[in-house]
């Protein structure tokens, strides 16, 4: 009764046994492994588009452009990107398309900063934030689980206080993660931050990992709460955020752009968080905040396992894009 | 970023004279809705199928006088698409003994949250609902639901520990019968489409019960990726409706087009918000002014007539413009602006000419913050005060600027502002007389509904 699905193009138990499954680091076989959905929709249609063809015309211009929109890096980053193209039309030949266009999102990825965290001496912040449903809590989970590993001590600020069971949540999956948690339900979310960085400062922890409410950037009083935690952040500990990271999901289309803008200027954004990476969305929208925000991608989660979130490698991502 | 399209097309320069739409006066207004689409995420195969549609259907219609091309065109385009979005809409069935619904979706789409918020539009409606809790992979997502179940006063039937879907939907139905519950909310974990073995789950409970509503909660933020989503759910599970949730963000929302497009099944209800309140239902029109940047004030109005107290909106307006207009009925005035919603969610719902996305947003923030300085003011005086602020002199006041910790100054600006406020009104309530012509005006768009019965404010 289930020959109406579609077969799965990469077989999954293949991965798991390879030992790079454990890592923070990212093979490039597996990157291309994961992506190869998004492969599809970039690499193929590039390759379609150029066959059969002597000279880069417009309709090409155009197909190309439209691809590119596919892959949610928004219009005006297509037109940026496609219009370069159109300058050189007459010096390139259409097999120059693909190194253009990877070298074009190479630099674009390259200019929006360094794609590592880089861990301080003592005691390390990371505010995580982002939209409803973006997958906050997992990617703790996942990160605790990471720097747990790493044989850090690892601390979890449970100030998504709003949320049915949101606690609950990530109590389990500090569990997993062999962390501690700071839990106040249903206090103010500023203030399970403070008494966590208190404890984090005085039982001497690595990393404290700020889990916050989803929010829609256009509630006021819901980003004036988030620039509390900031403030209670900048003031307890002024020297040890590591990391504001924007937690963004592979399947938002534009509006990705806009929670970088506002969650950037409310929280000091250092980074963004790509989640659901393993799904058939494309992540365009990467590109178009590394464009127009100068934010990079610092970490990308892949799938459901404990293991499945790594550091993010553009080389790979866009050679996994293109070729 | 987004400037409104309505905004774009003022700007094109009528190069025909034509009476009629052609491909060249249509080129201009057509560019500007294809860009306007992508922006609000539409998929491209269906902006392009969309705009091929309007240009059967515009190519030859006459030009009506007053309007020009690229305005008559926007209409076509507005009536198409409140056409496409609003076909087929039909009620929630009830059908089945108890009458089955199952919502699915992607991982973080906002299906726990909808089905809590599903039950208790259900049990508005009359019916007995009941959730039953099948997401057994996510941490706490059960918790979650009994949490939001037991908020709304709705029974959650939960299997602990078990991770057989198929048997805890078969016990949940033995147990509505038993008790007399006539509809159940089958509340699934999150899934990629893609992954096999998780939609086999979602089939076979689809086989073997075969759910009256199979509904779709899709996330109004989503790209592209959209129709590829909706397709295969639609392609494997046959769904009935669609739930477009995350309505209360600022997305444009094209997500919406693709998914009814490409499957043909409707949206039945879409989500706002948080905070358990039962589904709002879905209006095409509105969807499509939203996709296409034409701001939503019917919203904004229909908003206002529910959350405002319409014997208090008479009681305050005659108030406000008499002498015994008090810093307290000031306050209350302002409480009822606040359900509202924030100042930046109320202008994004006008379509204010002439000002940008940027500046809205901008004004919002200063204006917020203003009526919270307000606010704090007014808090920090005496009942006595509040209601005649005349005795304020300059000992209260300092005391007042302690108490809310602004400068004298700023109180004093305040009293004065709000002393010239009450002057103004005073006298506008002297040529009320002459402007009740005025009254029935409605805005256009407005023209074929009801009469707005609520007061201005």
């Amino acid at each position: 009764m289930f020959e109406f699905f579609k077969k799965k193009e990469e077989n999954a138990d293949n991965i798991e046994n390879k030992e790079e499954k454990k890592g923070f680091n990212l093979s490039f076989s597996m990157f291309k492994n994961i992506i190869s959905k998004t492969q599809n929709a970039i690499s193929e249609s590039v390759s379609e588009i150029i066959s059969s063809k002597q000279k880069i015309d417009d309709d090409m211009l155009e197909e190309m452009e439209e691809t590119l929109i596919k892959a949610d890096v928004g219009l005006d980053t297509a037109v940026y990107v496609v219009d370069k193209l159109r300058e050189k039309q007459n010096k390139l030949t259409p097999d120059d398309i693909k190194p253009f266009l990877k070298n074009e999102f190479n630099t674009i990825l390259k200019e929006a900063g360094e794609c590592k965290i880089c861990l301080k001496d003592g005691l390390n912040i990371f505010l995580i934030t982002g939209v409803n449903g973006a997958g906050k809590t997992t990617l703790i989970g996942k990160l605790a689980y990471q720097y747990k590993n790493e044989g850090k001590r690892v601390l979890i600020a449970a100030a998504d206080t709003f949320r049915a069971a949101a606690e609950e949540q990530l109590e389990i999956w500090s569990n997993r993660a062999g962390a501690d948690i700071v839990r106040k339900d249903g206090a103010d979310p500023a203030s399970v931050v403070f008494d966590a960085i208190k404890k984090a400062q005085a039982e001497n922890y690595n990393i404290l990992l700020v889990d916050t409410a989803g929010r829609l950037q256009n509630k006021f009083n819901l980003m004036e709460e988030l620039r509390k935690i900031v403030r209670v952040i900048k003031k307890e500990a002024p020297e040890q955020i590591t990391e504001s990271l924007l937690v963004i999901d592979a399947n938002t289309g534009q509006n990705g752009l806009k929670q970088a803008e506002v969650f950037k200027e409310a929280t000091d954004l250092s980074s963004i968080a790509i989640t659901k990476l393993d799904g058939s969305a494309k992540g365009g929208i990467i590109i178009a905040i590394a464009k127009e925000m100068k934010l990079p991608v610092k970490l990308i989660g892949v799938g459901e396992k404990m293991t499945d979130l790594k550091e993010f490698n553009p080389d790979y991502f866009i050679d996994a894009l293109f070729d | 970023m987004f400037d409104s399209l309505s905004e774009k097309l003022q700007n094109i320069i009528q190069t025909t004279s034509s009476k009629k739409l052609d491909e060249d006066n249509m080129a201009d207004a057509l560019r500007e809705v294809r860009r306007a689409l992508l922006e609000a995420d539409v998929n491209l195969k269906v902006v392009r199928a969309f705009i091929s549609t309007i240009k059967d259907r515009a190519d030859g219609e006459q030009i009506l006088k007053g309007v020009n091309a690229s305005q008559q065109l926007v209409k076509i385009v507005y009536d198409e698409m409140t056409k496409l979005l609003g076909s087929e809409n039909k009620p929630l069935s009830t059908a089945g003994s108890p009458n089955l619904i199952m919502l699915f979706g992607l991982q973080g789409s906002g299906k726990t949250t909808s089905a809590a918020k599903l039950a208790l539009r259900l049990r508005k409606d009359g019916r007995n609902p009941l959730l039953v809790a099948a997401d057994v992979y996510r941490p706490a997502a059960i918790k979650q639901l009994q949490t939001l179940g037991k908020q709304i006063g709705v029974d959650v039937f939960t299997i602990d520990g078990s991770t057989d879907v198929r048997d805890i939907v078969a016990k949940a139905i033995d147990y509505a019968k038993e008790k007399g519950f006539n509809s159940v909310i089958i509340d699934t974990a999150g899934r990629l489409q893609i992954d096999t073995e998780m939609m086999a789950e979602l089939v076979l409970i689809e086989r073997f019960y075969n759910p009256a509503e199979k509904l779709l909660v899709i996330d109004s933020m989503t790209g592209q990726e959209a129709i590829n989503v909706a397709q295969t759910f639609n392609e494997q599970l046959d769904i009935t409706g669609i739930i477009l949730t995350k309505l209360d963000g600022d997305a444009r929302g094209g997500a919406a087009l693709s998914v009814v497009h490409s499957t043909g099944k409707p949206i039945k209800f879409t989500g706002m918000g948080e905070k358990i309140v039962e589904l709002d239902p879905f209006y095409p029109d509105r969807m499509a002014q939203r996709i296409l940047g034409m701001g939503d004030i019917i919203s904004l109005v229909e908003k206002a007539q529910e959350k405002i107290d319409l014997e208090q909106a008479k009681e305050m307006e005659k108030k406000m413009f008499s002498k015994e207009f008090s810093l307290e009925d000031f306050m209350s005035i302002q409480k009822q602006m606040k359900m509202l919603g924030s100042l930046d969610q109320i202008m994004g719902m006008l379509p204010i000419p002439g000002i940008s996305k940027k500046d809205k947003d901008q004004i919002a923030h200063l204006g917020e913050k203003h009526l919270k300085q307000v606010e704090s003011i007014i808090q920090s005086m005496t009942p006595q005060e509040r209601k005649k602020p005349d005795i304020l002199n300059g000992s209260r006041r300092k005391r007042i600027a302690k108490g809310c910790g602004l400068d004298v100054a700023v109180i004093n600006k305040f009293l004065k502002d709000f002393e010239n406020m009450k002057k103004m009104m005073q006298q506008f309530n002297k040529m009320k007389g002459n402007l009740g012509s005025l009254k029935g005006k409605r805005l256009p768009h407005q023209q074929f509904r009801p009469p707005i019965r609520g007061k201005r404010f």
